[in-house]
């Protein structure tokens, strides 16, 4: 039945080729545009560390003066340098990574490269086993390296290959702001987008080429860039000058494997605020915060205002290329009343010709889903060409690809719903006799 | 086009009898202007926001950056690459400082009038600080409105100390800091407060942006200050040499500076832009969007149209026996045009209407959930005269086809 339904859709579908062309058109165009914004809704809105994004924290306490204060304030959006050592040597998390970024110039032996910059995170030892970083050769450092300022680095695949043709470089020196590291580790490709663990940098499509234990960093005076929010008398932060004590400018980020641990956290968090309240550093009433990945991200509002817009204009010009094929599909319908009061006459039931203009719309909706799959495709082609951080990320992935046609055949289906019902009220014999 | 009552009331009866093609028509017309109008109003914020002017030298000025020198050579290296930069043919001015307008690389602090205003306090005014060495103001173009700008002892005492603000006591304002400090008063001659520092004003020039602008509050891209610096005392914070010369000379000046400094700085990584491609980045994201907006715009008009067009043709269609009847009893030509006219003329205005009520129920939920404003009134009946413009245009095609039905169809039977 359905494929004798199909043949009747593709003989009506050919019969008016303008008609159609122009449904299947509307389709694929409202199809296109809401799948291309979607998409980069989608790759923008994503889970940076899928399956470890909701067992990893971010703490933030508030070291502020009373200036400026009022209820539900937020506290400051990092950790200055005191407070980021007392909650790292705390250890009161499975894991916990203090660290900020930066760039240095790598200064290569071979006479063939000139020196030049990378974007460089300054991070204690857990970074590596907290974010769960993939390693080509070597690992990371642990915490005795980081105390002991040792001069050790872990690279990235990217460096590796630039600096030595890929080949297993740990072990080697590499030159850094005229300081000799040794490299202990190489990571393979890993980066999270949006880079979560600071956003200060950009929120996407950045990764950085070096790591070094942060107190290695601060030890030789290293290149710091970032935020930088003081209060009081606080100040520096310029260059390689350290911020001042009343500053924050580190992020620290936890890891606790159960909602236990994390109430058990919340509360130290709160003590660790009443303890150096007592101590005369901090002057506000514990004010804490302890946000997993993903609601980090949500309150920072990652994802660009733009892109949002974007997908809401492309629904409404969805909504409008719907309204458009269901008043189509109508008058394509009525206009058959004729044959369908014949098809009525001869034993057919509404409900059989109501499939059969369904399968009709269905039709509509595939042909016009696969032109909004290309359309898509050229559309997220346009977004790539684009200097936005987060361009290179626009593709489509499989989960979209299915949405875009489940998106298409539902949008049709549903358009073709109401004309089918009208194109099935008729009555057989006064459609016969009036034609 | 006059609309006769006698011609409105057969319409009305007809359109009632075809209920559902009609309400999708109108429906599909609000829908379409609400979005247009929307849509129109962030395109022209975003046009204007791309426009915002910058009274600096844009056209001539270029910028490298280098970076990883030695800190404690500072002191005589800037003097000795501003010579060598000086030298290149074509330069007019050179200087060194530490940001520009629109690179993204804001220092923010804040700065009361009182003697006892902090960096932190509310009532302080938040600006961006500008650090500019010897011949930085003329390098940049500022555009000297009150007082002067820094003279040589200024210059060469300006240093840091331990904190991010300058140990000198002069500052130059924008005219639009200037009012956010003393509102509809002078600034020349008076002091800004951020404990333990102070500073005097001792010139006003035109507005320039600041590293990041606003787009909500577009007058708070202009709370700008500029510092003095000495080359000794920038402790490695000035980073961008500007250099500025004559437009047509601007690319090959970008190369010629990037060169020299790569060559006098071993080491060191030097990196040239022309301004225009500093402002062009920040506003490249605002810009595809803004042309985003337009494809999007035409294509739904022109699928509207469409739509009319497939909806009236099918109309026309049905209805041919009749016109033919209309045509056999006497109606004109232009008649039978004129009623399809009048018909789609009453379906957009029930279109529009609805669309603008849709219009500004769109701009007030934009309004709550993201940085929007709100849509100037004429917005309104912009989006509605177009979408009524459109369904005239669209109706033209199939309204002239049922006039072109002859007579004698009303002989035939169908």
């Amino acid at each position: 039945m359905f494929t004798y339904y199909l043949d009747l859709a593709l003989r009506s579908l050919r019969r008016n080729k303008a008609l159609t062309a122009l449904m299947v058109l509307a389709i694929a165009l409202g199809i296109g545009a809401s799948m291309t914004t979607l998409t980069v809704l989608h790759v923008l809105s994503g889970d940076p560390l899928p399956g470890r994004s909701g067992d990893i924290y971010y703490p933030q306490v508030d070291p502020q003066d009373l200036r400026g204060m009022y209820p539900s304030k937020e506290p400051p959006m990092q950790l200055t340098l005191i407070d980021g050592m007392n909650l790292l040597h705390a250890k009161r998390a499975d894991r916990q990574a203090l660290m900020t970024g930066g760039d240095v110039p790598i200064q290569p032996e071979q006479s063939a490269l000139d020196p030049f910059y990378v974007d460089a995170r300054y991070t204690t030892a857990d970074f590596f086993p907290m974010f769960g970083t993939p390693f080509l050769y070597g690992h990371g450092w642990n915490a005795a390296d980081d105390e002991a300022k040792t001069r050790e680095v872990v690279i990235s695949r990217e460096l590796d290959q630039k600096l030595y043709g890929g080949a297993n470089s740990v072990g080697r020196t590499l030159r850094i702001a005229g300081t000799a590291f040794q490299i202990v580790g190489v990571l393979d490709r890993w980066q999270p987008n949006p880079h979560f663990y600071d956003l200060n940098t950009g929120s996407y499509a950045y990764g950085e080429q070096v790591f070094l234990p942060l107190q290695t960093m601060m030890d030789l005076h290293l290149n710091r860039d970032g935020s930088t929010d003081c209060w009081g008398n606080g100040g520096g932060g310029t260059g390689t000058i350290l911020p001042a004590a009343s500053c924050v400018w580190l992020q620290f980020w936890v890891q606790l494997g159960n909602p236990v641990k994390v109430a058990a956290y919340r509360q130290f968090l709160v003590h660790y605020s009443e303890d150096q309240k007592a101590l005369g550093r901090f002057q506000r009433a514990p004010n804490v915060r302890l946000r997993n990945v993903m609601q980090w991200l949500d309150h920072n509002g990652v994802v660009p205002d733009d892109v949002r817009l974007q997908a809401l204009l492309a629904f409404g010009f969805l909504a409008v290329c719907l309204v458009n094929t269901v008043g189509l599909m109508l008058a394509k319908f009525m206009r058959r009343s004729g044959e369908l009061a014949v098809r009525r006459a001869l034993g057919a039931s509404r409900r059989t010709l109501f499939a059969q203009l369904l399968v009709e719309s269905g039709v509509i909706g595939l042909v016009g889903g696969f032109g909004g799959m290309l359309l898509a495709m050229l559309g997220l082609w346009l977004v790539r060409q684009r200097s936005s951080d987060y361009a290179a990320l626009a593709h489509l992935d499989s989960s979209m690809l299915l949405t875009t046609f489940l998106l298409a055949l539902c949008a049709t289906l549903l358009a073709g719903l109401l004309p089918a019902g009208r194109a099935c009220q008729i009555a057989p014999a006064l459609q016969l006799k009036s034609s | 086009m006059a609309i006769r009552p006698i011609e409105i009331r057969p319409i009305l009866a007809s359109l009632r009898k075809h209920r559902i093609p009609a309400m999708l028509i109108v429906l599909e017309i609000a829908l379409a202007c609400a979005v247009l109008s929307n849509a129109v109003f962030m395109i022209s914020k975003r046009v204007s926001d791309i426009r915002l002017p910058n009274a600096i030298d844009e056209q001539g000025l270029v910028a490298v950056s280098l970076r990883g020198t030695d800190q404690k050579l500072v002191g005589s290296d800037i003097p000795r690459n501003l010579a060598a930069l000086r030298s290149i043919p074509g330069v007019q001015q050179a200087a060194i400082t530490n940001s520009l307008p629109l690179s993204r690389n804001n220092w923010g602090w804040g700065f009361g009038v009182s003697p006892d205003a902090t960096l932190s306090r509310q009532k302080s005014v938040n600006v961006s600080l500008y650090f500019i060495g010897e011949g930085g103001a003329r390098t940049l173009g500022l555009k000297l409105l009150q007082g002067r700008f820094f003279n040589a002892d200024e210059l060469g005492d300006s240093k840091f100390g331990k904190a991010a603000l300058p140990e000198t006591h002069a500052v130059i304002m924008t005219r639009q800091a200037a009012q956010h400090f003393w509102p509809g008063q002078s600034a020349l001659g008076r002091t800004i407060y951020s404990r333990p520092f102070y500073y005097t004003v001792v010139g006003v020039v035109d507005n320039v942006l600041r590293p990041n602008v606003f787009t909500q509050n577009t007058e708070k891209s202009y709370d700008v200050l500029y510092f003095p610096m000495s080359a000794a005392g920038s402790m490695g914070a000035l980073s961008y040499y500007i250099v500025r010369g004559a437009p047509r000379d601007r690319d090959r000046i970008m190369r010629d500076a990037e060169q020299k400094l790569a060559e006098l700085n071993p080491g060191a990584v030097a990196k040239g832009e022309t301004y225009l491609s500093v402002r062009d980045k920040y506003f490249a994201d605002m810009s595809s969007m803004a042309w985003m907006l337009v494809l999007v715009c035409v294509v739904m008009l022109a699928v509207t149209a469409f739509g009319i067009v497939g909806l009236t043709s099918f109309w026309v269609g049905q209805r041919r026996r009749q016109i033919g009847i209309r045509r056999a009893v006497g109606a004109t030509r232009g008649q039978i045009l004129r009623y399809f006219q009048t018909e789609n003329f009453l379906l957009s205005a029930a279109g529009v209407l609805l669309g603008m009520a849709f219009a500004f129920a769109i701009n007030l939920y934009l309004m709550q959930h993201y940085e929007m404003d709100r849509m100037p009134w004429y917005y309104l009946p912009g989006g509605a005269i177009s979408l009524w413009l459109l369904g005239q245009l669209a109706v033209l095609g199939p309204a002239r086809r049922a006039a072109a039905v002859p007579p004698v169809v009303a002989t035939r039977s169908a």
